[in-house]
């Protein structure tokens, strides 16, 4: 984690606020440069404008908790931005670090040995910014894989209305316990919403299952039948037969059938419909 | 200084009676949401709370329960403790087993809640009282 | 003072909705209650609403299966309608099956459970099976 950054110097706020315009658009035209375009000079300006507004109040007089907060909620918010934006995080550290040639330009060829003091503390003010950026930009990355990658889950695992009162839950591939629990989750909130009380759980694409997963299956068959509804388990291949029995997990009082067919057939029979193939003359 | 993470936000409430275990629940769910734990969570924290709470009163003679939000660099989660100065328990090992139970109990309460949450921690001494300490993250 | 849960008579059918976060001499005082009004009303049929709850401890699971037990004896079926299912995800881990407990999805389904078994809401007579 970041320290909290502190960097109280009223006269180097002072030199930044009165001559802000020039600092913004030297500034501005640093940061276009190493974004290489990619966004509007207007909106730059605008996010640099709040930024350098935020620093000079965080470094000023009357700096406190509340304006340090603010300057690193904005810095926060413009990282996160530009990780959605996909801009690399060196690009995004890169705009920060920029404020740095701009001011030391302001300071004149020959800066006394003083004020080059003043422009040390700044600097290091400026690189914990910079990490700043750096952490909420990763941060925002990660936030953006994990929304994908339940994106993708839900995509991949669809519950879906076989018939009035009946679901099913085709799983395809490889389970494992992270995702058998989401999927088992969304198919009994489905029961609920679509007032069914039958789910078929098909299995026939699934390679494997392990102790883990087979005990998620259980666990939603028995969760399905407090809620008031019943759950067949379809395609059960031998091999995954073999593993359960191996593991010595007990299915004996889940219905198990062959084929999805057989599922529906099944859960139509229970709750009262019947399948007749019509007689030759009337079809 | 610059605002950091958030530091755990704490709230007790003494166990001393049937309503009390009501008010744990509703501190729990509080703290759950905020944490922003899942529906789900949710449910298996205050569950597992609401059994705690009531060992707390029934065996335990009454306590406390602290509740801690806990909002960390990368995850958030929910902290509980009870604590009782009671007559602890003599055998924590078979306390925790399923069916097991002292008066005319289920026996579900220790074990189902360990279940039920993420992390659990039991420390209990003859004579001086149990604490039971438990965790949910938000997954 | 305790919270009493009201109890509806429907025909002959008992109907308990359960609305709020019940401590546990109002479970308690819901158990007795019910087993009263099973006997006085010589009703067929319980049914128990818990769409609203939102979290089932094995203080209210043992309830329902007292209550399950009692009204087995009293020639009375109960079924516990409406569940959530963080609720029934909760109870499977935590260890509580309710064995012996009918169960339906919604108050109309579990209404229909009670008449298949035989009770008619309407006449309380039972079907000959
Ligand atoms: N805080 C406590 N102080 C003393 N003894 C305790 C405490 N908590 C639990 N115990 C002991 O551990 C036993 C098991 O507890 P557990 O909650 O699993 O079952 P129970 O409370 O007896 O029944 P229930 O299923 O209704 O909770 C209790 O019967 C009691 O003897
Ligand atoms: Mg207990």
């Amino acid at each position: 984690m970041t320290h909290p950054p502190t960097f109280a110097d009223p006269e180097i706020a002072g030199l930044l606020r009165e001559n802000k315009q020039r600092l913004l658009d030297d500034w501005s035209r640093e940061v276009a440069l190493c974004l290489r375009g990619s966004l509007e000079p207007e909106e730059i300006r605008e996010d640099l404008a709040e930024l350098l507004q935020a620093m000079i109040a965080a470094m000023d007089e009357g700096a406190d908790e509340t304006t340090t907060g603010e300057l690193r909620a904005l810095l926060e918010e413009l990282s996160r931005r530009r990780a959605r934006q996909d801009f690399r995080p060196s690009e995004t550290a890169t705009s920060v670090f920029a404020i740095k040639d701009v001011v030391r330009a302001l300071l004149g060829p020959a800066p006394a040995y003083e004020t080059l003091e003043r422009f040390f503390g700044f600097s290091r003010f400026v690189d914990e910014l910079a990490l700043i950026t750096y952490d909420s930009y990763v941060n925002a990355r990660e936030q953006v894989i994990i929304d994908q990658a339940e994106q993708l889950l839900e995509l991949s695992t669809p519950v879906v209305k076989l018939w009035e009162g009946v679901v099913a839950v085709p799983l395809v591939g490889t389970l494992d316990s992270a995702r058998t629990q989401v999927v088992m989750e969304k198919m009994l909130q489905t029961l609920v919403e679509t007032g069914s009380e039958y789910a078929v759980i098909d299995i026939t694409g699934v390679s494997a299952v392990d102790t883990q997963v087979a005990q998620h299956l259980i666990k939603t068959v028995a969760a399905a039948r407090l809620m008031g509804a019943e759950c067949v388990i379809s395609g059960i291949r031998p091999q995954i037969a073999h593993t359960i029995v191996t593991l010595g997990i007990e299915f004996s009082d889940i219905v198990t059938k062959a084929s999805l067919a057989d599922a529906l057939a099944y859960a139509l029979r229970r709750s009262g419909v019947e399948i007749v193939r019509l007689p030759e003359e009337t079809q | 200084m610059i605002a950091g993470r958030a530091p755990a936000v704490g709230e007790e409430v003494a166990i001393a009676s049937n309503a009390d275990v009501v008010r744990v629940r509703q501190v729990v769910r509080s703290a759950a949401i905020a944490a922003r734990l899942s529906l789900v969570d949710q449910t298996k924290l205050v569950t597992a709370a609401s059994e705690l709470a009531r060992n707390t009163l029934v065996h335990g003679g009454g306590g406390k329960a602290q509740v801690e939000t806990l909002v960390q660099e990368r995850r958030s989660g929910v902290r509980v403790a009870f604590s009782d100065q009671g007559p602890g328990i003599p055998d924590p090992e078979t306390a925790l087993t399923d069916g097991w139970t002292s008066g005319n109990g289920l026996g579900l309460g220790l074990g189902g809640a360990r279940r039920l949450v993420d992390e659990f921690d039991l420390l209990t001494e003859v004579g001086k009282g149990t604490k039971v300490v438990v965790t949910k993250w938000a997954r | 003072m305790t919270t009493r849960v009201p109890i509806l008579k429907v025909g002959h059918i008992l109907l308990v909705s359960i609305q709020v976060d019940l401590d546990d001499q109002a479970v308690m005082a819901l158990q007795e209650d019910l087993s009263e009004r099973i006997v006085a009303t010589g009703a067929r049929g319980v049914i128990i609403d818990i769409t609203a709850v939102e979290f089932v401890d094995s203080f209210i699971g043992r309830m329902l299966s007292t209550i399950a037990g009692i009204s087995r004896m009293l020639d009375a079926e109960t079924v516990v309608v409406g569940m959530q299912p963080a609720v029934a995800i909760t109870l499977v881990e935590l260890g509580l099956t309710l064995d012996g407990i009918r169960t339906a999805l919604d108050l109309e389904k579990g209404m229909r459970l009670l008449s298949a078994a035989g009770t008619d809401p309407a006449s309380g007579k039972r079907a000959e099976a």
